[in-house]
């Protein structure tokens, strides 16, 4: 346990952070206008990806925080997963077996 | 958590001591966020499912969003998750003039970030593109715009309702911070409160690109 009361961070991490983003969000928005087929969505959430990164590392704080919160983001993240693994599991493997209406 | 007198620590009865209550609160927090990824989640799913139905239709939605106002409010509320950091780091640091400015310019951020989505929705119910009786839509993808919308109202209003809880969140800090109740030793309400705000701004990283952006270039 990080037992030293809280690890501050500065102004100028949330500063390089806030750029960063600024930077990548300028970057998604360009390449949404070009066409790369199927990357445009690969490109697109793999930059909103980076971005949520970022936010939780240091504006969140992740990066400086005891074991017990990261185990609970990533337990949440983990059931997201789940969710996600599961439900386009089923819907997009549907038309292999034929199922009316979808 | 109690509310303080002063700037000084407040430990509050059940707690050992402070560190111990921070951890607490911490993971509080935390918990409730998971809970918050978990109901967004269900929406995000139900959003590429329904991309996945009506993938023309969900492409032809993204045009009638404006991609200018959306890139200014996504801006916005980088922006504001600055200034909201920044007023964690002045509660940490006790300095309570910055503390108050910062919290008042992440609050003028979201307001604006709120206004800017007020106008979007001004001019999406002018086009007749909100879910209703009133919806109306001459084209091929009649049924695949009217799910796109109603995606992009339940979600950009779930997202919404959560950044007016947030402004709410804001002013009870900014009270307290004027009367000098968070220092040093006592910036967890600010800490908690900026998890919260960030998370929000996570959210509308996500949503950004999936209704403005995929299926721009098409």
């Amino acid at each position: 346990m990080n037992s030293e009361h809280g690890h501050v961070i500065g102004p100028r991490t949330y500063i390089l952070v806030f750029l960063s983003l600024m930077a990548l969000t300028a970057v998604t928005i360009a390449a949404a206008f070009v066409d790369m087929g199927p990357m445009n969505i690969v490109a697109a959430v793999t930059i909103a990806v980076v971005k949520a990164t970022l936010v939780l590392l240091y504006f969140m704080h992740v990066r400086y925080s005891d074991y017990l919160p990261r185990i609970f983001l990533g337990a949440g993240l983990f059931w997201f997963l789940i969710l996600m693994a599961l439900t386009l599991g089923d819907y997009l493997t549907r038309h292999l077996f034929r199922v009316g209406g979808w | 958590m109690s509310s303080g007198d002063k700037s000084t620590a407040v430990l509050s009865r059940h707690f050992e001591d402070l560190d111990q209550q921070k951890s607490a609160v911490t993971l509080g927090i935390w918990v409730f966020l998971v809970t918050e990824i978990m109901m967004f989640g269900g929406l995000f799913a139900g959003y590429v499912v329904y991309r996945n139905r009506y993938a023309a239709g969900f492409a032809e939605g993204s045009h009638h969003l404006d991609v200018l106002l959306g890139g200014i409010n996504t801006a916005i509320l980088i922006a504001s998750s600055l200034t909201m950091a920044m007023a964690v780091f002045s509660a940490q640091t006790a300095r309570r003039r910055a503390l108050v400015a910062f919290l008042i310019l992440t609050m003028v951020f979201g307001a604006a970030f709120l206004g800017i989505k007020a106008v979007e929705y001004g001019h999406k119910a002018h086009e007749h593109l909100i879910p209703g009786s009133h919806f109306h839509y001459e084209g091929a993808h009649r049924t695949g715009i009217y799910v796109f919308i109603s995606f992009y109202f339940a979600m950009t209003g779930l997202h919404a309702l959560h950044m007016i809880i947030g402004l709410g969140v804001m002013a009870v800090l900014l009270v307290k911070a004027l009367r000098g109740r968070y220092g040093a030793r006592n910036y967890m309400q600010v800490e908690v409160a900026g998890l919260y705000w960030h998370f929000v701004d996570i959210v509308w990283i996500f949503l950004f690109p999936l209704l403005y952006l995929i299926g721009r270039h098409v």
